[in-house]
Parts: C-alpha cells; structure tokens; sequence
C-alpha cells in the first residue's frame, strides 16, 4: 500500500513534537504515549483525505486535541477556576526587576530565564488550566498562528486570542512562583 | 497599569505610544499584526528602551518555553507506532523498518 510509505514519510518527523505536547495534555507519559499513538492510528486512517501541500503537522495536531479531548481529559465538565484576571501585563519582567534595570540600563532578568530548568518550565506550562495550557502550546511551543489554533481547536479566533492572552499571564505567574520556590528569584513587592 | 518608573524620564507620557506598544506586544511577537500596527510599534521601540528591553524579554521568554518543554520520544513508541501501522495496512503494505 503506498499510502503506508507516504504516510511514514510524512508524518513520522512530528511525534517528537506530537510527544511533548501530549505530555503536557495528559501530564502523564503513560498516557501521553497512548495518545500519541491513538492519533497516528486515526491519521493513517483518515490519511486518504489529506490533501498534500496543506499543513499535515496543523492537521496531526487537530486528531491528537480531539482525540485527548474525547478521551483522556478528566470527565469534568466545570470549567477550571483560575485567578488569571488578576495577573497585570509583563507580568514576571516586572517582577524580574525589568524596569528598573531597563532604566538603569542593565538586563539581568534575562539572565534569570536561563536558570530555569525544563522541568520548572514543563511544570509551569502543566499547571496551567486546560483551556489556557492548550493554547499556550499551540502558539508558544510549537509556533501555530492564531489561524491554525482557532482550526485546531474548532473555536473562533477571538477565543484563541483571549484565552492566549490571558494562559500567558497565568504562566508568566506560575514560572515565577515556581522561580521563588527554588530561590531563583526574591520576593518583590 | 504602568509603573512610575516608566513614566520617568519622558516615557509612558500620553501619546508617547508605551499604552498601545504593550497592549500589542503579542500580537506583535506572534506576527499577527498588519503592515501599519507593525510598524508603528516598530518606530515606538526604536525610540523607546524600556518597551525594547520589555519586548526582548518576552521574546527571550518565548524562546525559553519553547526550548524547555520538549521531551525526547521514548523509541518504544516509536515502533508501536510503526507496527500499529503496518498492521493497519496489512502485512504486505510498505517497506520495512524506515530509517528513523
């Protein structure tokens, strides 16, 4: 079947990145290798209806949201509460000391961000609530534009970019949290 | 919404364009911008330090996530991957062990 080579051919160079974001979805790498699985399985299945030149990694991840929608998230249907609203703009900068380094001329904060580590990252990213954590990965980890998302996640733009906007805020928040748990950075007012 | 110190030294005044540089600074980082808002905040940030070095650290910030959020793929999944495939497509489709 010639579809099985073109398909491997194709597909294959994405779980990577299929990988570690079914991680974050599932918080679990047992689960997040089923996922990735279940969503090769239906890719292949639906391969046939894939038009070539169009955006096959885009289309990978919609079966791999779907499929960890329908079947993997936890069966709540409350939306997650989160205290988003009250996190202001810049966020972990300010908190950083950004702008009085900036007026001072220096940019140390930036420094500050190499010394997280990946698993600080990664657990910033999954505390996230879901609704926020999905879109901040699609744009953030694996660069999908506001377009891509809204099809991904069959939601309409101005929810991609408010629920973006609002998922940055929360994990600029948590990184500093976590940044101060590990004495990375100091308590500022 | 800005702190004093942005207010300092001529920045954050009104129509200095601090408000509405910070306002669009993702839709910026994320190139969703056209042409005109693009180069207005363009124009902000080359006259404006504290928005540069506020936008260079989201930037930075971006990087940073993108970088430390990937995990390697367990080759394990890697060749249930595959067999779930082949045996999907039957037993006489496609060629062998591809070379990844």
């Amino acid at each position: 079947m010639a579809d099985q080579a073109r398909f491997t051919e194709l597909a294959m160079e994405h779980m990577s990145s299929l990988y570690s974001a079914a991680v974050r979805m599932t918080r679990n790498p047992t689960d997040a290798q089923d996922l990735v699985q279940e969503t090769y399985l239906k890719a292949f299945r639906g391969f046939h209806t894939f038009e070539e030149g169009t955006n096959l990694k885009a289309w990978l991840y919609r079966i791999l949201t779907n499929t960890y929608i329908n079947s993997y998230r936890a069966k709540k249907r409350r939306p997650e509460q989160s205290d988003v609203d009250d996190v202001e703009e810049l966020y972990l900068y300010r908190r950083l000391g950004g702008l009085e380094a900036a007026a001072a001329g220096r940019s140390a904060e930036e420094e500050v961000l190499d010394h997280f580590t990946d698993a600080d990252v990664k657990k910033a990213v999954e505390s996230l609530p879901e609704q926020f954590r999905m879109v901040v990965l699609l744009a953030d980890v694996e660069g999908f534009s506001y377009k891509e998302i809204a099809a991904i996640m069959d939601v309409p733009i101005g929810t991609v970019m408010s629920r973006l906007h609002r998922g940055r805020r929360a994990l600029q928040k948590a990184l500093f949290d976590f940044g101060m748990a590990r004495g990375l950075v100091d308590q500022r007012d | 919404m800005f702190p004093e110190s942005w207010g300092s030294g001529g920045f954050g005044g009104p129509g200095c364009g601090c408000r509405d540089a910070v306002h669009r600074l993702y839709h910026f980082l994320d190139g969703e911008l056209d042409d005109d808002r693009r180069s207005t905040i363009r124009r902000h940030l080359d006259e404006c330090q504290p928005c540069f070095q506020a936008f260079g650290f989201e930037a930075e910030l971006r990087g940073v996530i993108a970088r430390k959020c990937q995990d390697q793929v367990p080759e394990a999944l890697r060749l249930r991957v595959f067999h779930a495939i082949e045996g999907e497509a039957g037993p006489l489709g496609g060629p062998k062990l591809p070379p990844w």
